[in-house]
């Protein structure tokens, strides 16, 4: 830090000379600039401006709340696996994905809002999810299809985010992108043991590859010239690249992959333009997509309902261990002072 | 109640990846697994195979139902705990329906999905509904107490490959005891509502807990390829007493139910829990997955 080069400091701007801002404010805006310019981190104890508080706080505790309702439609397969092998990678992914979902509340947790009040905000329906929870898993093979695409669509989404410049955020990223790397692993697995089965079992993969096709290309969010939010998060050292960058260089992924699984992708306008260097993906549905996300989609609400049932079956359990934890203290405390 | 850590912390990057991600705690690499099993050409006798399949039956039925928790638990820690365990007791039941499997030229998954519901051994307490978490937890606790115990014994199984299943199953089932009993204790000794529903819950359960204990010809033939279930109760009744007793509960005395789970003869219940596990596989003859 010390040895940071001068010129990295951006210029002062005209609020930082305003007489009304504190001098606290003002070490601490220097301070968190010269951290961003020099693309080191932010950590929870650091002076920061509220806005990207605020962002990063939305952002990590929607992650996190993508994570919990994602283990819903795999949660759906657990009992009826096919093998017993089978049940046990998805148990073992589903858990992982409830641990992704506590890391991640723990990451946002640093920046002030409490768990409780994070998971409030989710039952209320007032926090966003990413909306490809919000799509059925209708046959086994969609297991292979969200490992597959919908994980492989979070890694490149994800990756980036390992270097995002709030330290507790890029470290549960590190994380969970190495266990998300074997979760896609075990969702190709599927797909390919399914493609080269029986003729019923290829139809059940083709079904499952073309419903999650559009929907994974739309978690990278929309165009890059309807993203309003993006611009700020990279100068923030958050997002590293835009979403068009993100998606592109996916579907050029997955291109290649499905060849190996003697599929094919729902796209006739899917090709590699030598010229740009980038891959062309069809128009996507943006309609659909704002539609799922302002609660419109297949499972929104059954997604929402099963969240808060859990959530208010529980409630006695976790009732019962404050009230326990209560009277051991009290145990404690009448045991230290008869001593 | 987090998913347990291992002891020895390591926070370096090579300490995240796959192997951290996988959900047995025994380190890979010296875990017995299903697949080392099923390489194994050591085929048991019919009766260490029946034993072995009562085992395996007891274990993949409660992981059954545990499995369904997953992503309903009342807390985000509880899905991660009884996902845990219900993968562990998946993890026993492999072994032990591979190594039975041997002795009749069958696979984990020929024995789980192609059998029908009369050919199963499993005992009754495993098939139970989950109820309410008291319930599933009430379940847990004489299930844990009871495996651990025998596991316990079944480490000095003349049978070698008993032996290790076991060896490596006690790890396991000591934490799902400890699980068990700190929620009987948290639930019993809560609220005056959680105490209501848990003693509830150990009355429903209660009427399951002597079939456990049962002896039978199988018992007998198979000797010290086994453990004799009957003596395994007085262990049994004096930790699950202390540990009510802590929990401010009462030991319920109400009859026992008949049993016949090691003849083939369950509750209504079991047919459903095998109908949903059993209706992909069996769509698909021949199929590999």
């Amino acid at each position: 830090m010390a040895a940071a080069p001068l010129q990295s400091v951006p210029a002062p701007r005209p609020e930082d000379q305003d007489a009304s801002v504190s001098p606290e404010t003002r070490a601490g805006q220097a301070y968190f600039d010269r951290i961003i310019a020099d693309d080191s981190r932010i950590e929870p104890k650091d002076w920061m401006p509220e806005a990207y508080r605020k962002t990063l706080t939305r952002q990590i505790s929607q992650h996190a709340h993508s994570e919990i309702i994602g283990m819903q439609p795999e949660a759906n397969w657990i009992t009826r696996a096919p093998s017993l092998k089978r049940k046990s990678i998805l148990m073992a992914k589903v858990q992982d994905e409830a641990g992704h979902g506590l890391y991640l509340y723990s990451a946002a947790e640093t920046l002030g809002t409490p768990r409780d009040v994070l998971n409030q905000q989710l039952l209320d329906g007032k926090a966003k999810y990413s909306s490809i929870f919000n799509y059925p898993a209708r046959s086994w093979a969609d297991m292979g299809a969200i490992g597959w695409l919908v994980d492989g669509a979070a890694i490149a989404n994800q990756v980036p985010l390992c270097r995002a410049s709030y330290g507790p955020y890029g470290r549960a990223m590190v994380r969970i992108c190495k266990e998300e790397s074997f979760h896609q692993r075990q969702g190709f697995e599927i797909l390919l043991e399914l493609s080269h089965g029986t003729p019923e079992q290829k139809e059940m993969a083709q079904d499952a590859v073309n419903r999650f096709y559009a929907p994974a290309l739309m978690m990278f969010g929309p165009p890059d010239d309807d993203s309003p939010n993006s611009k700020q998060s990279m100068a923030w050292n958050i997002k590293r690249f835009s979403n068009d960058e993100l998606r592109q260089r996916f579907v050029g992924m997955i291109a290649e992959q499905v060849k190996v699984l003697g599929l094919t992708l729902p796209d006739p306008e899917l090709r590699f333009d030598e010229e740009t260097g980038k891959w062309i993906h069809m128009e996507l549905d943006w309609q659909e997509f704002k539609d799922v996300i302002a609660g419109r989609g297949p499972c929104n609400a059954q997604r929402l309902a099963r969240r808060r049932e859990a959530h208010a079956n529980g409630a006695w359990v976790r009732e019962a261990a404050r009230a326990y934890a209560g009277k051991q203290r009290e145990k404690q405390m009448q045991k230290a002072g008869a001593a | 109640m987090n998913a347990p850590t291992p002891a020895h912390a390591d926070h370096s990057l090579d300490s995240f990846g796959d192997a951290a991600a996988s959900a047995t705690r025994v380190t890979p690499g010296n875990a017995l697994r299903p697949e080392d099993i099923a390489i194994q050409t050591v085929r048991p006798s019919e009766d260490v195979a029946q034993y072995a399949l009562r085992l395996g039956d007891d274990s993949l039925i409660l992981a059954q139902r545990l499995g369904h928790w997953i992503s309903r638990g009342p807390e985000i820690e509880e899905d991660i705990a009884l996902g845990n365990i219900a993968l562990d007791l998946l993890g026993h039941a492999r072994s032990f329906l591979t190594y039975a499997g041997h002795a009749w030229g069958k696979t984990e998954d020929d024995l789980a999905y192609w059998r029908e519901e009369d050919e199963f051994r499993s005992a009754w307490i495993f098939e139970q509904p989950n109820g309410d978490f008291g319930v599933t937890i009430a379940r847990q606790l004489v299930v844990a107490i009871y495996q651990r115990l025998l596991y316990s014994r079944l480490v000095e199984s003349a049978d070698s490959t008993i032996a290790a299943i076991a060896a490596k199953a006690l790890k396991e089932v000591d934490y799902h005891r400890d699980h068990a009993i700190q929620w009987t204790l948290r639930l019993g000794d809560g609220t005056d509502e959680s105490h209501r529903r848990m003693q509830a819950a150990i009355e429903l359960m209660w009427p399951y807990v002597d079939e456990l204990f049962d002896d039978d010809e199988l018992t007998e033939r198979v000797g010290d390829a086994g453990v004799r279930p009957s003596t395994l109760r007085g262990e049994f009744d004096a930790e699950i007493r202390a540990v009510l007793d802590e929990a401010t509960l009462a030991l319920p005395a109400v009859p026992r139910a008949s049993g016949g789970g090691r003849r083939g003869e369950h509750t209504e219940h079991l047919g459903y829990l095998l109908a949903e596990m059993q209706v992909l596989a069996r769509k698909h003859p021949g199929a590999t997955w």
